[in-house]
């Protein structure tokens, strides 16, 4: 069972607000779902590898060549606030 | 017992560098240096929905040079993981970094241990703007993106180091090192090297590890020393009281010289690292390495030794040569001018830079690294004395040119014959009766006026050896 | 050439047409152009199919889609047009770039009018999750088209559409494409760019087309599939997709594994399944029963790596840059509002989900062994595909069901993907075709095979496509 300090401690995490009424129902959503997950230890796992990548191949990389950037105002098109030419944000120190 | 001998300091550091690529670690916008706000943006370093990273194959390559250079294991296999939290300064809400499996682990710069340098992206630039009528009631910064996505290369030592002077002293070999290589710009007070610590204390002799803090935000190798000496001062009187240090993360003010800690909230992380399912490992194979040694240069720690063993060098003017690139290069050039001495001409460069001061260095000059060891040969061939070279050496400062021609013009060439010596020995005798008296009745000391008298006539141009034997020789005794 | 003649025509058919100069490219884009309007502009009184429909038909390329209208899932970015994602947080989203497989398609000629509704950030199997509401299903209006690419699959199935294209993630083209009785075809792993498509699971998502016959989904992948050098896990597709022309299957082995043709599975939905099956073996096939004996297992896995891999995700969406922002009384209360009010209820839960899995503590627990699940169902299909060549199973335990029956219960909902998601985990090709109706509602047959095995997946699935002799029309508007 996923107790409500857990939640809560997840939700901070996540920066999802939970509302009071929320956090119960999510509780017992999040540990219905994590009961049928633990199936899962029945398997014997031991000395398998765990896939992270279902594509057997190493990586692609890119070559240090420069491509254009987007325009600064096409950039800043979609932002919520905008000021100074940048992305206006509460300040993390407030 | 003296309190500093009661403690010892337990410090590690971890560096962050800026890589010298053209483009950022996992997209093409070019690196940024002062553009205006958000114009070396794109889809990827935004974090626009749908957008994917690449990585950037010199970074790499880049990486593998730092490992090459620190004698670290290089991976075969290297896999990227994603570091999650939100920050504003961070796009995606997680930083594209390494955990478990880092592109190089182990090696050492001098004696301190590396214990792994793991490749990453920065964040971008916050920039605080105060109140703000945007947002309301409460302070207000703006991201600039331009240096999100910079590559980096987090370079972690073992906790090796025990005081804040061998910490910066060791930072500073790790910069000219890195610069050597050409991998960055190892800039301080530019951003292009960060330095945090983790210190702790412990009783002198013990071997058990204290409780570390963390010192963020050290710009600068004077800033670094402050840091690490007031942390070591503050986790000291705290010791001595009775009290613990807590576990912590502190901010280094410059400006007032105290240390801050960071909010607890702030300190609460649960990064939740997980494989980048975006990225594939990135197999090193054989070309990347060759590519990687191929760029390699001699490295200072490499050179000092060179210096030192083969050529005999004494520890200090090796080091002196090794951990300045420009004045080690200076030095090469001109032992390869001329068969010279390789510890005279390294007194007589030592004299070049004592010469110049502050002002320029000797390839700035107008003494090319040739005249110098020109140079070097008329005094050990005995065609000029050694005080005949610094007459030489003030004019070449002055005026630069060749050795010999302004040994000519100048008329600085050793007296050779013996019977021109003996006239100016004979002549100095007569001009110092009173010491010629005193050095016949025994006082050997007494010489001193006379040898004078014929070097300030010569100008310098006769052998002091030989003339103190002529005075005794002309003296009878 | 009235409507009925035009949704009758395939898109290879309307492509010929319009190559051959029998068809003008207008009037076909602009009839399917109207429907889509049409059925926006019909809210609830429609099938809610679409997002967006733009208001005049654009100029198309030349090449071998010429002139073919695509509607694409609201998942793929699509310049200065919404792209968003079925979430209030994208509400009017306009990206400044076009994903890769759209691209790609309009590359070789098709034009692309219309973006279809989807559940949230592709979370779902009734898109009933999304902020724009649910959209039904045409066979029965009262039920869900599946998800989470509905939108698509009904757009397709009453003929709103030629054809579209989806994502699948662990499920979500196979299962709508079978509750709406058309065919929908989740291709291998890394043979189609993910750039642009907004990121639900990274090692799962996957773009496929949703089709009316079998050859059209062939079409539509041969000119999508291909290395994307913005997206690393992209591959060479090492093989030109074929247009399967095969009407029987003579020495083709299918089998058949009891773990997900037995319990759970709807008796009608096993009836029709049963008899696709002996249609198979009157073409020639042999059918074997084989066994997968983790994929039972396959959804728990699932519902550990899909959500943590989300929960990192959607952790972009933050207010900062793009969609919708709450303001709070300081950053950490931005945050949290703008992604409690602009997530959806599903979204919430998986983002928690996921980032619980991989919190602090649980990680070996959940995520790490569900990464060794997948290795383990990986394994079982390799050992199966040594000695048959084709996987078949029902694609859903049940036919479509109604709006609002499953949205209470997460866990009912969830299995409504038992059947497709191990081969999501596994990263193998699987189509689903339709096998028939039960009580008037489509029923689909899985069928899944190796690694870039496409071609031969087509070959099967058209063979038995023909036998079964499905007619879609009573869905059509
Ligand atoms: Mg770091
Ligand atoms: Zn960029």
């Amino acid at each position: 069972m996923i107790g409500r300090d857990e939640v809560l401690y997840v939700a901070a995490l996540a920066r999802l607000e939970l509302r009071e009424d929320e956090i119960e129902p999510m509780a017992a959503e999040l540990s219905a779902v994590v009961g049928h997950i633990e199936k899962m230890s029945e398997l014997d796992i031991d000395g398998v590898e765990p896939t992270s990548h279902v594509v057997a191949v190493t990586g692609a990389l890119r070559a240090d060549e420069p491509r254009s950037c987007l325009p600064r105002d096409v950039a800043l098109s979609q932002a919520p606030a905008v000021a100074d030419d940048g992305f206006l944000v509460p300040s993390p120190q407030a | 017992m003296s309190d500093a001998a009661r403690y010892e300091a337990v410090i590690g550091l971890e560096i962050h560098v800026q890589l010298s690529t053209r483009t950022k670690m996992f997209c093409g916008c070019e690196l940024s240096f002062g553009e205006e706000p958000n114009t070396r943006t794109c889809a990827v370093c935004l974090g626009l929905p749908g957008a994917l990273p690449v990585a950037n194959a010199r970074a790499i390559e880049l990486g593998l040079m730092i490992g090459m250079a620190l004698g670290s294991e290089l991976a075969p296999r290297s896999v990227f993981h994603r570091k999650n939290y939100f920050y504003p300064d961070l796009p995606k809400g997680y930083q594209i970094s390494q955990y478990d499996q880092p592109l190089c682990r182990g090696g050492h710069l001098g004696e301190i241990r590396i214990h792994r340098v793991h490749l990453e992206e920065d964040a971008a630039k916050l920039i605080h703007v105060g109140a703000s009528g945007r947002i309301h009631g409460s302070d207000a910064s703006i991201v600039d993106f331009n240096r999100g996505g910079t590559p980096l290369a987090e370079i972690v030592t073992e906790p090796d180091l025990r005081s804040a002077e061998q910490a910066g002293e060791w930072l500073r070999l790790l910069r000219t090192t890195l610069r050597q290589l050409g991998v960055s710009d190892v800039n301080m007070e530019e951003g292009s090297l960060r330095c945090d610590a983790n210190i702790s204390l412990r009783p002198s002799g013990s071997d058990a590890l204290g409780t570390k803090t963390e010192l963020k935000n050290m710009n600068s190798f004077r800033f670094l020393e402050r840091g690490i000496r007031a942390e070591i001062d503050r986790q000291r009187e705290i010791l001595e009281a009775g009290g613990e240090v807590v576990q912590e993360t502190l901010h280094f003010d410059p400006a007032t010289a105290s240390l801050t800690a960071l909010r607890s909230k702030e300190q609460a992380q649960d990064y939740r690292y997980f494989p980048e399912p975006d990225l594939l490992p990135v197999a090193i194979d054989e070309a990347m390495l060759a590519a990687a040694r191929e760029a390699m240069v001699e490295l200072p720690a490499a050179r000092a030794d060179r210096l030192e063993r083969e050529l005999g060098l004494s520890a200090e003017a090796a080091r002196t040569l090794a951990f300045n690139a420009e004045l080690g290069d200076y030095y090469d050039r001109a032992l390869a001018a001329a068969e010279v001495d390789a510890r005279a001409l390294a007194n007589w460069l030592s004299d070049l830079v004592g010469r110049l001061g502050d002002e320029r260095t000797p390839a700035e000059s107008s003494v090319t690294p040739a005249a110098l060891a020109e140079l070097v040969a008329l005094v050990e061939g005995g065609e000029i004395t050694t005080a005949g070279g610094r007459q030489v050496l003030d004019v070449l400062v002055r005026e630069g040119g060749e050795p010999r021609a302004v040994v000519a013009a100048q008329g600085l060439a050793a007296i050779g014959s013996d019977d021109e010596l003996a006239a100016l020995v004979a002549a100095a005798i007569d001009a110092n009766p009173d010491a010629a008296e005193r050095i016949r009745s025994g006082n050997a000391k007494a010489i001193g006026p006379i040898v004078g008298h014929v070097m300030r006539e010569s100008r310098g141009r006769a052998d002091g050896a030989e003339v103190a034997r002529l005075v005794n020789e002309q003296l009878g005794v | 050439m009235s409507d009925g003649a035009l949704i009758a025509l395939t898109a290879e058919a309307a492509a010929a047409r319009i190559a051959d100069g029998s068809l003008p490219a207008a009037e076909y884009a602009e009839a399917y152009r109207a429907r889509a309007a049409a059925d926006r502009a019909a809210a609830d009184d429609g099938l809610n199919c679409f997002t967006w429909v733009a208001d005049s038909v654009g100029d198309h390329r030349a090449g071998p889609l010429a002139g073919v209208p695509v509607a694409v899932k609201d998942l793929f970015c699509t310049a200065g047009v919404p792209s968003q994602a079925g979430s209030r947080l994208l509400e009017g989203y306009l990206p400044p770039y076009t994903a890769t497989a759209v691209r790609r398609l309009e590359d070789a000629g098709a034009t692309s009018h219309a973006k279809t509704n989807q559940d949230e950030f592709a979370m779902g199997s009734s898109t009933e999750n999304s902020a724009f509401g649910p959209s039904r299903n045409p066979w029965d209006r009262e039920r869900v088209p599946g998800g989470s690419s509905g939108g698509s699959a009904a757009a397709v199935a009453a003929g709103l559409a030629p054809w579209a294209l989806g994502t699948d993630t662990g499920g979500s083209i196979r299962q709508p494409a079978a509750l709406c009785g058309i065919v929908g075809l989740k291709p291998t792993y890394g043979s189609v760019s993910r750039y642009g498509m907004i990121a639900f699971a990274s090692s799962l998502d996957q773009a496929g087309p949703l089709t009316r016959n079998v050859r059209d989904a062939a079409l539509m992948l041969r000119h999508m599939v291909g290395r994307d050098e913005c997206d690393a896990t992209s591959l060479d597709y090492p093989l030109e997709i074929r247009l399967p022309a095969r009407e029987d299957l003579a020495g083709v082995r299918i089998g058949v594994p009891a773990e997900l043709t037995a319990d759970g599975i709807e008796a009608g939905v096993l009836a029709r399944f049963s008899e696709a099956l002996a249609l198979a073996e009157g073409l020639g096939a042999t059918i074997e029963q084989v066994t997968l004996p983790t994929a039972p297992h396959g959804l728990a896995a699932y519902y550990v790596l899909a959500p943590a891999e989300c929960s990192s995700n959607l952790a972009r969406f933050d207010g900062v840059r793009y969609g919708h922002r709450v303001e709070g009384a300081d950053l950490t209360e931005m945050y949290t509002r703008t992604r409690h009010d602009g997530f959806g209820r599903e979204v919430r839960r998986r983002v928690m989900l996921g980032t619980y899995a991989l919190s602090s503590g649980y990680y070996d627990a959940f995520y790490d062994r569900a990464q060794r699940v997948r290795t383990l169902i990986a394994e079982d299909f390799a050992r199966v595909f040594a000695s048959v060549d084709i996987v078949a199973t029902p694609t859903t335990p049940t036919v479509a069901f109604r709006l609002g029956e499953k949205t209470a219960d997460p866990l009912a909902m969830y299995l409504s993907d038992y059947c497709t998601v191990p081969m999501s985990l596994a990263g193998i090709p699987a189509i689903s075709i339709p096998a028939g109706l039960v009580d008037g509602l489509p029923a689909g047959l899985q069928l899944a095979a190796p690694a870039f095995k496409e071609n031969e997946l087509l070959d099967a699935a058209r063979a038995l496509e023909l036998a079964l002799a499905f007619d879609g029309s009573a869905a059509y508007v």
